[in-house]
């Protein structure tokens, strides 16, 4: 089921990996995923599921280039990462991370995490960083928490501001891991209402198409949401692909992770 | 009758045991210095290149950063500084005065004592170790605080240094609030002296006093008393931050890491002020 990447030559690759070992975080002896061949191409909508405690967001720290392959090559946009170096800082801020609660900056304010990235990289006067993060404020309903520092602000709505943070430089492509973790159904539902906007806009109004990569431990909340599909299991990536090999699948895993779906009707 | 194979004295195997440990112990310790000397070492420098690649990168963020560790390593310590030199002041002077009666010299060489034990020795140090104990603390727990909640993975997926962020503005505003801080410890131990030394009726006119400071001073000091506390702050600054920063830590491994960035950096100080004095002798 490990598909090889794309060779052809007219379609764009965000992200490419060929032959790669992910290690984990926090022990680079421990392999999470090896001999991973994988390609997804611009304006592509994954989930990238597994159980919990696999590895998933290990494998999104590889993917955001926080860590290094331990073998393997893995591109981005045609770049090998990772891409640290100020040199390729430019390819770096196409990308965007949302951590698992956000993981804002304790000592700043929700305002002042937004901002940060805009008041570092970009040359932007104070009322056009203030425009952009009150515009990001509104679409994330953040409004109300704007200047209280994450410490006071609940989980469901640190996320959010992690998000916005990470949407505050426009990247091309935005990876979220376990985006909907711990959310109640009023949260949940608008996550994947707002993803579902987020990729039509991007569509529509920049040129550029967005491309998505969300983890989670349920298949089921991404069915009408997310057009491509991965499984992580036993240290190997399943790359399903569409909907129609998932309900064809007969891995375990796909069962496991497959279960009745249910969406929220209406929003709470 | 078979002979008993020869045996070591029971003695000479317990010493040969005892000098086995001792020699591992040794050994021990020695690995663990050269481990940790050669972490800080690549910390520094990574800090330096660092320091001297982005000095200018997004001014608006870490110039008011910087300012907050100014004012942290400096500014708000000044009450505390203010008590010390009070009590430097009369330490030094009680000490010395009750001896120098004795010899008839108390009005002569009070000058040259307060340069000597103050401006070249104590002032330095003291300052270094409370900023030590005070801020340099401080910055272990948060940093490490940071490391273990996630914080340092934040700023590199937003593109952003970590060093440049975290440990750059502590590093110069420690720098620069160890100068401050010992400039006003020196001279408000000076006058505290004086007065210390009035009320203990020693026969001298502030101007006596004065200008056996400044006999006794020479470009030097200011030199190196610049050079020093400079370096103090980087050395403090540097140590502090490795042990908060470099390692991933579990919350519950700060307090370790704390104790160990206050010994190393206490070392590391007292060894930077041994190179200073033999300095001192050298010039």
């Amino acid at each position: 089921m490990n598909t090889g990447p794309v060779t052809n030559p007219t379609e764009t690759l965000a992200l490419e990996l060929r032959a790669v070992m992910v290690t984990a975080m926090r022990g680079p002896n421990v392999v999470v995923a090896q001999n991973v061949n994988w390609a997804v191409r611009e304006g592509e909508f994954w989930i990238l599921a597994a159980p919990q405690n696999t590895g998933k967001t290990d494998f999104m720290m590889t993917l955001g280039g926080i860590t290094s392959p331990a073998a393997g090559e893995f591109r981005f946009f045609g770049t090998t990462m990772p891409i640290f170096e100020e040199a390729r800082l430019t390819e770096r801020l196409r990308l965007g991370l949302v951590f698992d609660g956000g993981q804002l900056l304790n000592a700043l304010t929700i305002t002042q995490n937004i901002a940060l990235p805009l008041r570092y990289h970009t040359n932007l006067s104070q009322a056009q960083i203030d425009a952009r993060v009150n515009e990001l404020l509104k679409t994330t309903e953040l409004t109300p928490w704007a200047h209280n520092t994450p410490v006071n602000v609940p989980r469901a709505w640190q996320q959010r501001a992690g998000l916005a943070r990470a949407l505050a430089m426009q990247p091309d492509v935005l990876l979220l891991d376990s985006p909907l973790s711990g959310l109640d159904p009023r949260h949940t539902y608008w996550w994947l209402k707002f993803l579902d906007e987020l990729m039509r806009e991007s569509a529509t109004k920049n040129g550029k198409k967005l491309t998505l990569i969300v983890s989670g431990d349920d298949l089921r909340p991404w069915r009408r949401h997310a057009n491509r599909v991965a499984c992580l299991h036993q240290q190997q990536l399943l790359v399903l692909g569409d909907w129609t090999n998932v309900a064809a699948s007969e891995e375990s895993i796909v069962k496991e992770l497959l279960r009745e779906e249910v969406v929220p009707r209406q929003r709470i | 009758m078979v002979d008993a194979a020869p045996t070591l004295p029971v003695a000479s195997s317990r010493r040969s045991g005892v000098m086995r440990f001792g020699t591992e112990f040794i050994g021990r310790r020695a690995f663990n210095i050269l481990v940790a000397l050669h972490g800080v070492g690549a910390f520094a420098l990574i800090t330096l290149g660092v320091m001297v690649r982005k000095l200018g990168v997004a001014r608006a963020v870490i110039r008011p950063l910087i300012a907050r560790e100014i004012s942290r390593a400096g500014v708000q310590l000044l009450p505390m500084f203010l008590f010390a030199a009070l009590a430097l002041g009369f330490l030094v002077i009680g000490q010395t005065v009750s001896v120098l009666s004795r010899l008839g010299a108390a009005s002569n060489l009070l000058g040259d004592i307060m340069v000597i034990v103050v401006v070249r020795e104590l002032g330095p140090l003291l300052t270094a170790i409370l900023v030590l104990a005070r801020v340099g603390t401080a910055t272990v727990v948060e940093l490490g605080t940071a490391r273990a909640t996630g914080e340092v993975e934040s700023l590199e997926a937003l593109g952003i240094d970590p060093v440049h962020y975290l440990v750059l503005p502590r590093v110069i505003g420690m720098a620069i609030g160890i100068f401050s801080l010992t400039v006003y410890l020196i001279l408000g131990t000076l006058i505290s002296g004086y007065l210390w030394a009035f009320v203990q009726d020693i026969p001298l006119l502030p101007s006596d006093y004065f200008s056996q400071l400044a006999g006794a001073l020479t470009y030097l000091d200011f030199v190196l008393l610049a050079l020093k506390t400079v370096i103090f702050g980087f050395i403090i600054a540097i140590v502090t931050c490795y042990h908060g920063l470099a390692h991933p830590l579990q919350l519950d491994q700060l307090s370790r890491a704390t104790v160990r960035a206050v010994g190393q950096s206490i070392v590391a100080c007292v060894l930077l002020d041994a190179l200073f004095i033999l300095a001192y002798l050298m010039l």
